[in-house]
């Protein structure tokens, strides 16, 4: 049994809207964006966690909640098994370091008037990886790791094309040896050929380096061929987690089906089973009580509407958060 | 390849746009034919000229850079005809959606002025007959409650209704053909198979003409009939979509089908295209492609290969094309 390395625990997160003129009269409060309702998560050691959804479901909030940009309203999650949002562990460094974010837009992560150079020696000596005198050498090393040219530390970001500068991007976030890396859409600015580049790079990285990757990104192809665990994630809350190849082959949640069933096949004959979901995401201002999914399911039942599903583990399959899992999977 | 004479023939296009003295070929030497019905995928990577070809097609792009070529609409040459002429065929005949469904429309006006606006300007329905249409066209791309949305504002609306309201003011005055430039690549995949849905049974029930955009091979699979792949500037291969991506002859079409992960086995190593695509400032003197492919010879560093047909409605640009390549989708 592997060991987690981190363990998400209910974590919420809400983001306060301004009161409009028309909250104040009606002696309201302002509108709350309810971004991240319970969500639970174990990342084990070496491995890649997929994390998949529609935008505007909270994957990206997720993500910023780890490398503590944002701070959940409820619930913890444990590093090594200490907490950290827990009072002074932000005064604790050395977790920024071992946790590393990389952003989705390349041509606005980097700081477009510092050169390669620059970018990947500042993370150096901000965690006094390196004695001074050594930083030079190591930001060759870096260059060399992510297959960028030498001469590539001299050079502006804009001097770039967008898949190198992702791997700037790589090289930044690797600088300070991290354990951990969150992985933010990194490809999916990228066009196709390029995004396999980029891909390969960091699957190999990842088995050099052993590290842990949580992978964030809506490209579900993407998402199977790097991940070994992959957990799907509506309107803040987690309807399913599972190993990769079997939640891929064999979805029991009546969303992760239809959510599979839309990314459009390769085979002009395969027109995939014709699951469509109807309507659209809710807002998130405005989530439906019970299971939030029950508005579009085609499955939904009046308990549904009353009582929200927690997630539960199904036997051969991953954890589910259905009430009617059993006959949802079976149907499928 | 229809059988039928083709709605739209596109012949030797090209467009140049100039910056600071140099030249910029956006477009070169594409051509291709549209049938009635038929539903045609132009299919590359970002800066491989598509969105220009298609802006080209209906005189967009003339104010900013030089087009030479034909193209022909029913046989009559558009590409030369004077915007006020262009005017009665924009909209009405050939009209576009384009990628971005937040900025296409205009925040200031309502969704039904914008709507009756074509129809204004198109038809001569009254008021009220333009009204009618309007709730009309709402409803049959699937927004509910039309008449009462009539008189909202487009920040009303999410993403994937406001690409509806654009399908539907494109549509709204039943144009033969519709150029839709990447419609979908803003959008959830479940919205994306929403709209493409939508497309495509409106191109079937008002026997409508499309030419989709795209970069997304899934979407081209699933909705095309055709498809010509392009790289910078040219179409490189063009073919019967099932064709295309199952055999495809061009390296540049064998890399990108081989660079999506499906089929392979998880995690392993994805097959890449090395390099970058070139600039167009610095255009290769041969074939654009050559830096970056593998089957590459002396000849191909020096001359451009032409688009030859191979085979029945089937053309590759290639001096050595793939022979026996797994398409990804085989």
């Amino acid at each position: 049994m592997t060991q987690p390395v981190m363990d998400i625990k209910d974590i919420e997160l809400e983001f306060q809207g301004s009161r409009t003129l028309i909250d104040f009269v009606k002696q309201r409060p302002g509108r709350v964006v309810r971004a991240l309702n319970g969500v639970s998560l174990q990342l084990n050691k070496g491995e890649t966690l997929g994390v998949v959804g529609e935008s505007g479901c909270g994957k990206s909030t997720l993500a910023r909640c780890i490398v503590r940009l944002y701070e959940p309203k409820r619930g913890s999650i444990h590093f090594d098994g200490k907490d950290i949002f827990a009072a002074g562990a932000k005064a604790d460094r050395s977790y920024n370091r071992r946790v590393q974010m990389m952003f989705q837009d390349p041509y606005s992560s980097l700081n477009p008037r510092m050169t390669t150079g620059q970018i990947l020696s500042e993370a150096l000596s901000v965690h006094k990886m390196r004695p001074e005198g050594e930083i030079a050498s190591r930001v060759a090393e870096l260059l060399d790791l992510v297959r960028l040219p030498q001469d590539a530390a001299g050079k502006l970001p804009h001097e770039f094309s967008g898949g190198q500068r992702q791997r700037i991007a790589i090289a930044r976030a690797l600088a300070v040896e991290p354990e951990v890396l969150i992985a933010d859409e990194l490809v999916s600015a990228l066009d196709v050929s390029v995004q396999a580049q980029v891909v390969n790079l960091l699957l190999e990285l990842q088995d050099r380096l052993n590290l842990t990757i949580l992978f964030v990104a809506h490209d579900l192809r993407l998402v199977r061929h790097v991940s070994n665990r992959v957990a799907v994630i509506y309107l803040g809350r987690i309807v399913e987690v599972g190993d990769s190849e079997t939640l891929f082959s064999n979805p029991s949640h009546p969303y992760s089906q239809a959510l599979l069933s839309a990314a459009p096949s390769l085979d002009p004959d395969d027109k995939g089973s014709a699951i469509r979901l109807q309507g659209e995401l809710p807002s998130p201002l405005n989530v439906p009580p019970g299971c939030p999914f029950h508005v579009r399911c085609r499955h939904a039942t009046d308990f549904c509407k009353i009582e929200v599903p927690e997630l539960r583990a199904l036997p051969g399959r991953g954890e589910v958060a259905c009430h009617h899992a059993e006959e949802v999977s079976e149907n499928a | 390849m229809s059988d039928t004479q083709p709605i739209l023939e596109v012949e030797n296009l090209c467009t140049t746009f100039t910056r600071g003295g140099v030249a910029l070929p956006a477009v070169r030497d594409v051509s291709f034919n549209v049938g009635k019905g038929e539903v045609l995928g132009l299919v590359g990577e970002s800066g491989s000229g598509k969105s220009v070809t298609l802006r080209s097609i209906l005189g967009l792009s003339r104010r900013y850079g030089d087009v030479t070529g034909s193209v022909k609409w029913m046989g009559q040459d558009i590409a030369q005809m004077p915007e006020r002429k262009l005017r009665h065929i924009r909209g009405r005949d050939i009209a576009m959606i384009f990628q971005e469904p937040m900025t296409s429309l205009n925040p200031l006006l309502t969704v039904g002025l914008q709507l009756t606006e074509t129809l204004k300007a198109h038809t001569d329905m009254g008021r009220a007959a333009r009204r009618d249409r309007a709730i009309e066209m709402l409803d049959h791309v699937g927004i509910p409650a039309a008449a009462s949305r009539l008189n909202e504002y487009p920040h009303q609306f999410s993403g994937g209704m406001r690409q509806r309201v654009m399908i539907a003011i494109a549509l709204a005055a039943s144009p033969k053909l519709l150029l839709a430039d990447e419609p979908t690549t803003a959008l959830d995949v479940t919205i994306q198979a929403q709209i493409l849905d939508l497309i495509l049974s409106l191109a079937d029930e008002l026997e409508m003409g499309v030419i989709l955009v795209t970069h997304d091979l899934g979407v081209v699979a699933q909705t095309c009939k055709r498809a010509a792949v392009m790289y910078a500037g040219r179409v490189v291969e063009q073919g019967d979509v099932r064709q295309v991506l199952r055999a495809p002859r061009h390296p540049y079409t064998v890399g990108l089908m081989r660079s999506v992960p499906q089929d392979v086995p998880p995690r392993s190593q994805l097959y890449t295209v090395p390099g970058t695509p070139p600039s167009l400032e610095a255009l290769p003197q041969g074939c654009a492609f050559a830096p970056r492919c593998q089957g590459r010879t002396e000849g191909c560093l020096v001359a451009r290969p032409p688009l030859e047909a191979i085979a029945q409605g089937r053309s590759v640009a290639c001096f050595n094309p793939v022979i026996d390549a797994q398409g990804a989708a085989a």
